[in-house]
């Protein structure tokens, strides 16, 4: 269980501070698959890398299952079984992408072991464990691999930034899929995605809009959806088109 | 076949840099401390010694195809400074596979210096595959000296395809190359370059495009650490119809420094050449997204250098 307590985040904005993330209480709970939503700008980007540890909160306090992990680096918080997938995967030159996922799981993997991630996410193994994470990789193609990184280091906690950012419709349906898998297999640990899309907020055990660095709107999938259903925190996939 | 007579330390910087474990099959000529070590010839490769003393030539005879050369060289005693001169020539319509280096292993307090001139000659139609390596060994204050030079010499659509390589160790170095190329010859050189310390390394090549349908590609990776420096000077001239493309790929770290000095030269219309140069630290992103993957930023930072100079 994630638990955010009094968080602020600020930033200084021509020697004005800035408040992105304004004194926010947020509970991320086990087995739940929770879904954070709102309008762009609102704080869901900064409120994933305050949890992964890329940036630090300027006020408050995060608990992983009631551990204080408010000044751990991203090492330790990744060790503790926070996983993070990035909204714009990051590339890299000579690395493959059996590589990563030996590093995302810890250990020696096989490379049929490495292949079940990546079938997980939709690739042909074959095609990808030997490829380099760089250019040559579509957006969709990064994206997978990002996400089956993440699926590779089997967390307590994984976050998840806007899945479908930067991906083409076709992408977009056939990854939905993977969150609907997800979510029906999991069991025991927290699974959060930032999202604005109507197939990945229909499956939210738990909807959380996030407006203007604060909680709007908190509950069950069931009862938060129709209340957002056409605001610009839920859209349907052909919206992706205009 | 000859003897090979080399101790522990050598055997081991054989393997360093020549990825062998044991005496090659094919043809080979190791030398240590200055003198021949052992050497073994083919019915259709050639080694001879100089007259003079100053080198070897290796001969390969035409439509010699998938067979090797190994010609390592060692130096485990301080204060040796020698030049030597290797030729390769091969006859047309070959596909070889070459693998050089040198390793200076200097415990001691005078300078080891070995500048290695090799000069290919490469007859029409034929493939090789070029591998050269250097590394730098030991804890002595004498310093490790490594001045090649490599001439390529390319015939009518024949293909030179060489890695060069050099990681740590070698205090000062200063590498040239020069290739001149025919109608339809084919360069393709991969440069790994790692300097650390209070290194100086410069790399400069010269490359002359002469025959229609020539083409070059020279990529040269490096990264510079500490207070080392490096000069990358990669030269291409188009002189006809032909296509070249450099590029200077660097990360840099600590208080290290590169200057990147990519040129091009058209004197054809119908040259096409192109060049690329980045000089960077290592990004932000790359170090996060590999920590959040639970490695920590040194463990993240060996696996982005490791995978950028593979």
């Amino acid at each position: 269980m994630l638990e955010l307590k009094n968080v602020s985040f600020e930033v200084d904005d021509n020697g004005d501070s800035k408040g992105i993330i304004k004194n926010l209480n947020l509970t991320i709970e086990d087995g739940k698959f929770t879904v954070i939503t709102g309008p762009n700008g609102g704080g869901k980007s900064t409120l994933a890398k305050l949890i992964a540890g890329l940036i630090k909160p300027t006020e408050g306090r995060i608990y992983l299952d009631g551990e204080d992990i408010t000044d751990l680096s991203i090492t330790d918080r990744a060790l503790k079984g926070i996983g993070y997938a990035f909204q714009q995967p990051v590339r890299f030159k000579g690395i493959r992408v059996i590589d990563l996922l030996r590093i995302a799981a810890g250990k020696e993997l096989k490379v049929n072991e490495a292949c079940e991630y990546l079938s997980e996410v939709g690739l042909c193994a074959r095609d990808y464990v030997n490829r380099e994470v760089n250019a040559s990789l579509s957006g969709g193609e990064l994206k997978r691999i990002e996400i089956a990184t993440v699926i590779a280091r089997n967390t307590k906690l994984s976050v998840f930034d806007e899945p479908e950012a930067g991906i083409d419709l076709w992408s977009f349906q056939n990854l939905t899929k993977i969150f609907e898998k997800m979510r029906n297999e999991n069991k025991e640990g927290a699974v959060m995605v930032i999202s604005h899309q109507e197939r990945i907020l229909k499956i939210a055990d738990e909807i959380v809009v996030l407006a203007n660095g604060t909680v709007k709107m908190q509950g069950p999938g069931e009862e938060i959806l129709p209340k957002i259903i056409g605001t610009d925190a839920a859209v349907d996939a052909c919206s992706m088109l205009s | 076949m000859a003897e090979v007579q080399m101790d522990e330390l050598q055997k081991r910087m054989i393997e360093e840099l020549a990825d062998l474990h044991e005496v090659p099959v094919g043809a080979y000529n190791f030398r240590a401390n200055s003198k021949l070590a052992g050497r073994n010839t083919t019915a259709n490769i050639d080694i001879v010694s100089k007259e003079d003393g100053s080198g070897i030539d290796i001969r390969v005879k035409a439509g010699t195809k998938k067979e090797s050369v190994h010609i390592p060289v060692v130096i485990s005693a301080s204060g040796i400074k020698e030049t030597v001169y290797n030729d390769f020539f091969i006859e047309d319509d070959c596909d070889v596979v070459i693998v050089a280096g040198c390793g200076i292993h200097n415990c001691g307090k005078q300078d080891s210096q070995h500048d290695g001139v090799h000069r290919f000659f490469i007859g029409k139609n034929s493939k090789v595959k070029y591998v050269e390596k250097h590394y730098g060994d030991g804890d002595g204050d004498g310093k490790r000296i490594l001045n090649p030079v490599t001439e390529v010499y390319m015939e009518e659509d024949s293909a030179m395809e060489m890695e060069m390589v050099q990681i740590k160790g070698v205090d000062s170095t200063k590498r040239t190359t020069i290739s001149k190329l025919k109608a339809g010859a084919k360069l393709v050189v991969h440069e790994r370059l790692m300097t650390h310390g209070v290194q100086l390394a410069e790399s400069v090549y010269n490359v002359d495009l002469d025959g229609d349908g020539s083409s070059a590609d020279i990529v040269s990776r490096s990264v510079a650490r500490d207070k080392s420096y490096q000069k990358l000077d990669l030269c291409i001239k188009g002189n006809a119809a032909c296509s070249g493309h450099t590029e200077c790929d660097s990360i840099i770290m600590d208080d290290g420094r590169i200057l990147a000095v990519p040129s091009l030269e058209a004197n054809n219309v119908d040259a096409m050449l192109v060049h690329e140069a980045a000089i960077g630290k290592i990004a932000g992103d790359q170090l996060n997204k590999l920590m959040s993957l639970g490695l920590t930023e040194a463990q993240a930072e060996e696996q982005i250098i490791n995978g950028f100079l593979k």
